[in-house]
C-alpha cells in the first residue's frame, strides 16, 4: 500500500479510517498515549462533522516542523454549507444535530492550535496542530 | 482463424508472459510484483496467461473453476480491481502487437482479427471482475455479519447486576444494538445494576458519550441504574477536555472496582472466608 496522509469523508467509516491513520501518525511522530487519545479523538470530531453537516470532504494528516518543534498538522476541509455563526458553534452545548454540543470547542481544546475558515455556501476548512513538547 | 490465432498463443506462450510480466512492472504502481517471490511471479503470470487464453479454443465460454481458482489466488496476493484491469489491457495488447510481428495479423484481416480479440477479452475481463467484486461482496458481508456478533450483548453476572462489554468502534447502527440489547436484557434480566464497560472502545468522542449518555438515560426509565467502567486514564483525559459532563453517572476505572460498588448498591459485599 502506498503512504496515504489523507483520506476522503464520505461514509461513517472513513471517520475510523481517518482516525486510524491519525493514530498511527501520532505514534510514528512520538506522541504519547494521553496526546494519541486527544489527536485521535479531534480528528473523529472533525470528521464526523464533515460526514455530518457537508456529506463529504476530506481530512489530511501531516507531520510538520517549524524550528525545532514537531508536530502533526490535521486540516479538515470540505464543501459543504459553511458556518454562519462561528461564535455560537465554538460555544458548549450548541447542537443543530442533537449532539452533545462539545465537538468544535472540545477539538479547540484537545489540540493546540486551531483555525476555522468558513464561508457560508463555499464550505468549511478548519487546521489544527498539536506540537510534541 | 480462431484456430490461427490459439495456436499463435500456445507457441509463443513464454514470450507472451514475459513480456507482459516486464510491460506490468514498467507500468504498474503498485510493488507487490517486487514483493512476491519470482517463482511465485513466473507461475502466476503463466496462469494468468493461460486462463486468459482459456476461452479462445471453446468460443463465450470461460473455464469456471480456473477462474474460480485463480481470482481466489489473486485476491490472496492482494491484487487491486485496478491492477488486474491492467494486466488484462497489457495483455491484449501485448498479443495483439506479437500477432502483428508473427503475420497472423495484416492489414487484410485486421477487422476480422479485432472482432475475434474483442469477442474474447471483453468477455473474460467481465467474468473476471464479475468473479472478483462478487468475491468481495462476500467478505464484505461476511465481516459485517462477525461484527455484529461481536457487539453488545448483556451478560447477568450476579443476581441483580448485568454487565455490557463494549469493544471496538461504535457507530450508529452499533449504538443503536446498544440500546436495544441494553434496554432488552434488563428488563429480561431483572437487573438493577447495569455496568457497561468501555476497556474495548478505542477512541470516546462527543458522539460515543451522547449515545452512552441516552442508553444510561433510558436504563435510568425502565428502573435500573447504569454505571460505566473501563474508562482509561487518556480516556478519562479526553473525556474531560472535551468538556463531557459525566457527572450523572457512576464511573470507575475497572470492572472489578465496578462489580465491587454494584454489589454495594444492592446491599451484599464480598467476604473472604477463612479456610
Amino acid at each position: 500500500m502506498e503512504h496515504r496522509s489523507s483520506i476522503e469523508i464520505k461514509t461513517e467509516w472513513d471517520i475510523v479510517a481517518a482516525r486510524q491513520l491519525g493514530r498511527n501518525e501520532a505514534k510514528s511522530t512520538g506522541f504519547g498515549t494521553v496526546d494519541q487519545a486527544r489527536i485521535t479523538t479531534a480528528i473523529s470530531e472533525l470528521a464526523r462533522n464533515i460526514y455530518l453537516y457537508a456529506g463529504k470532504g476530506r481530512i489530511e494528516i501531516v507531520p510538520i516542523t517549524v524550528g525545532v518543534r514537531v508536530g502533526l498538522l490535521i486540516t479538515a476541509t470540505d464543501e459543504g454549507p459553511g458556518i454562519s455563526d462561528l461564535q455560537k458553534v465554538m460555544t458548549d452545548g450548541y447542537t443543530t444535530s442533537g449532539g452533545l454540543g462539545a465537538g468544535m470547542p472540545g477539538v479547540k481544546r484537545l489540540m493546540d492550535d486551531f483555525r476555522v475558515e468558513t464561508e457560508v455556501g463555499v464550505g468549511t476548512t478548519i487546521t489544527a496542530t498539536k506540537w510534541l513538547h | 482463424m480462431n484456430e490461427v490465432m490459439r495456436k499463435g498463443i500456445v507457441e509463443n506462450i513464454d514470450t507472451i508472459t514475459t513480456r507482459w510480466v516486464e510491460e506490468m512492472k514498467e507500468n504498474a504502481d503498485e510493488r507487490f510484483l517486487e514483493l512476491m517471490p519470482a517463482p511465485v511471479v513466473a507461475t502466476t503470470s503463466r496462469e494468468f496467461t493461460e486462463l486468459m487464453t482459456s476461452n479462445l479454443t471453446y468460443r463465450d465460454t470461460v473455464d469456471k473453476a480456473r477462474l474460480d481458482e485463480f481470482t481466489e489466488k489473486i485476491i490472496h496476493f492482494g491484487w487491486s480491481i485496478k491492477f488486474i484491469n491492467r494486466a488484462i489491457d497489457t495483455f491484449s495488447s501485448v498479443v495483439y502487437n506479437l500477432f502483428f510481428e508473427t503475420g497472423i495479423l495484416q492489414e487484410s484481416n485486421l477487422r476480422e482479427g479485432i472482432n475475434i480479440f474483442s469477442n474474447w477479452i471483453n468477455p473474460l475481463r467481465e467474468s473476471i471482475i464479475e468473479e472478483y467484486s462478487t468475491k468481495w461482496e462476500r467478505t464484505d458481508i461476511l465481516q459485517k455479519i462477525a461484527l455484529q456478533e461481536l457487539s453488545a450483548s448483556l451478560i447477568p453476572v450476579f443476581d441483580k447486576i448485568s454487565v455490557m462489554p463494549l469493544v471496538g468502534t461504535i457507530d450508529t447502527e452499533r449504538a443503536k444494538l446498544i440500546m436495544e440489547n441494553l434496554l432488552e436484557g434488563v428488563v429480561k434480566q431483572r437487573a438493577e445494576v447495569v455496568l457497561l464497560d468501555i476497556t474495548g472502545v478505542p477512541v470516546v468522542d462527543t458522539m460515543v458519550a451522547h449515545h452512552i449518555i441516552q442508553a444510561a438515560d433510558a436504563v435510568r426509565l425502565v428502573g435500573a441504574k447504569c454505571m460505566l467502567v473501563g474508562i482509561r486514564p487518556e480516556i478519562a483525559q479526553t473525556i474531560v477536555t472535551l468538556g463531557i459532563n459525566l457527572t450523572d453517572f457512576s464511573t470507575t476505572s475497572t470492572l472489578r472496582r465496578g462489580m465491587q460498588k454494584a454489589l454495594e448498591m444492592t446491599g451484599r459485599t464480598i467476604v473472604e472466608e477463612e479456610m
